[in-house]
């Protein structure tokens, strides 16, 4: 368990993180998202225990950060931004460092590395020193690092960044699979990353926490949730039939592909009624289709909207 | 004390696997052996005398330029590439880092320092020195490259640019070299008071060096080294603390 209370850091005059509080369960994957410069990292620096909060308190695991470092960072794993490594040094060396470092030994520290090489695919790369890997087997190593003595909590600060659609598909997988007790907390700032890992989403700008929900949660707060998508034939009777519906808030037209987007009013699902509607008309149906919601747009109405002002949660 | 020996390895390791290790001991090597042969009021040779001082009269020199290129990478280069935030996540204290990789450096100049043993032999083959005078000196000039390091490892821990490290170390080591000379010390000599003339000198490096290599092993001497080493090194993580957000 991860209870954050009252987390601030300030740099000088800035305020990086602002009055950050929430508690991450065993067994969450947390997604951290927000525009670039939010105080994500900042964040998780703090967690991992680089960084000091100005005030506030983070525990680990029942560990405080600030009075008990050693035993907090005995629990966790970090994967710091850009997946930084000793360049002079291989993987395998690399690796054998952090092994040593976190305390493993004998039979437990063998089977440890040889797990981590085999999980992260770095057979080949192993005896490469790491200034030569490529970005994908860099942060590749870096969680291979992270990994390593099994840590009860996983701080990784933008996993898949910079890595191939195969790779960043690899390691979404890999933390999909991480056993159950785990706490996994990623930062990122791809959405579609967070529908296909999180459990639950933060998403935080100028160091405040704006939201603080599922996925799903989030998708529901689109006004595109339960937007319906027609394709038809005969596509100007369409609009001009569906606008009427008393569910449908509003409808956009893309002319092009012969498709309209029925936009719901807060709360109503108008699936049915278009559908019975389309029957009814006997349109020639190419597709009819519910989205779930964008959360680009959800990201974009939370973080856009409280720009300055600063105050919706 | 385990995390300083993972810490040590690891660094010594990455000395070898660069070229910085082996350029260091032959230009360091080179220069040793030239300065002593070669520069001076006497030479090695026209001084008739079977011992070392030509040679050990070189090291303050020697380490002002060489000891600051090693030391200006310990910190400033985790800095940069970002495995300092690695390293101070990992469960170690601050001070068990600082005092491995000063170790590390520190264990490097010694091997550079035993790899001088040839012109040990020659002396002993020419002459009859006085060894203990020359294992006096070694003792010392391995001190006070100590000394060197750990100011060095302190001012890298204070920039991410390697440049600046070196520049600003040299110019303090300079400044710790100089304290003793009479260059210096009769500047002060006309109006502070000499107490504090003294004090000015007492932090010579020359000063404590040239007692150690005359083979008085003096206990003071050692506990100078010892609490430049230990003070700079405090600082050291003392500064990579503040400035662990740059």
């Amino acid at each position: 368990m991860i209870e954050i209370k009252n987390l601030t850091k300030q740099f000088g005059n800035l305020t990086a993180v602002d009055d950050l509080t929430f508690t991450v369960p065993e067994g969450q994957v947390l997604g951290f998202l927000g525009p670039n410069g939010a105080g994500k990292s900042t964040t998780m620096k703090m967690i991992a225990g680089f960084l000091t909060p100005t005030s506030g308190t983070i525990s680990v695991c029942g560990f405080d950060t600030e009075t008990h470092p050693l035993e907090a960072k005995r629990t966790m794993g970090y994967l710091p931004e850009g997946a930084p490594g000793y360049g002079e040094m291989t993987a395998w060396q690399f690796l054998s460092f952090v092994a040593d470092v976190r305390g493993l030994k004998g039979e437990h520290r063998k089977r440890r590395t040889d797990e981590v090489v085999e999980q992260l695919h770095l057979g080949k790369v192993l005896h490469q020193s790491i200034e030569t890997l490529s970005k994908g087997f860099r942060r590749r190593v870096g969680l291979a690092q992270a990994l390593i003595h099994d840590p009860k909590v996983l701080i990784l600060d933008e996993p898949t960044d910079g890595l191939d659609p195969n790779q960043k598909h690899e390691v979404r997988e890999l933390i999909a699979h991480l056993s159950r007790d785990k706490i996994v907390i990623i930062s990122t700032h791809i959405l579609e990353e967070v529908e296909a890992v999180c459990d639950r989403a933060i998403i935080i700008a100028s160091g405040r926490l704006l939201a603080d929900a599922t996925p799903e949660e989030l998708e529901a707060k689109s006004v595109y949730h339960n937007a319906v998508t027609l394709a038809v034939s005969e596509l100007d009777d369409a609009v001009e039939a569906v606008s009427q519906l008393s569910d449908v808030l509003k409808v956009e037209v893309a002319r092009e592909s012969r498709r309209l987007i029925a936009i719901p009013r807060a709360g109503r699902a108008p699936y049915a009624a278009i559908a019975e509607l389309s029957r009814e008309k006997g349109w020639r149906v190419d597709e009819l289709a519910v989205e779930r919601g964008r959360l680009d747009e959800v990201f974009r109405q939370i973080t856009m909207g409280t720009e300055g002002s600063g105050g919706r949660t | 004390m385990n995390q300083v020996l993972n810490i040590f390895k690891r660094e010594i390791a990455s000395y070898f696997a660069t070229p910085v290790a082996y350029v260091f001991i032959v230009i360091f090597l080179i220069l040793a052996g030239a300065f002593t042969f070669y520069l001076g009021p006497a030479g090695f040779y026209e001084r008739n005398q079977a011992d070392l001082l030509p040679f050990f009269n070189f090291h303050p020199w020697l380490y002002l330029f060489l000891v600051p290129a090693i030391s200006m990478r310990l910190w400033a280069e985790e800095r940069k590439s970002g495995t300092i935030e690695l390293l101070l996540t990992l469960p170690v204290t601050m001070f068990e880092a600082v005092l491995g990789k000063f170790l590390a450096a520190w264990a490097f100049c010694a091997i550079a320092l035993v790899l001088t043993f040839p012109i040990w032999i020659s002396v002993n083959y020419l002459g009859d020195p006085d060894n203990g005078v020359i294992l006096a000196s070694y003792l010392g000039s391995l001190l006070m490259a100590g000394g060197f390091l750990a100011i060095g490892s302190c001012i890298s821990g204070a920039t991410r640019n390697q440049v600046v490290a070196f520049i600003l170390t040299v110019v303090v080591c300079f400044g710790f070299l100089l304290s003793g000379i009479p260059l210096v010390l009769d500047a002060f000599r006309g109006w502070l008071p000499q107490a504090l003339v003294d004090a000015i000198a007492s932090l010579s490096f020359m000063t404590h060096f040239g007692a150690i290599a005359k083979g008085v092993v003096d206990l003071r001497d050692l506990l100078f080294f010892a609490m430049v080493i230990g003070f700079w090194l405090v600082a050291n993580a003392i500064v990579i603390d503040l400035k662990k957000a740059d």
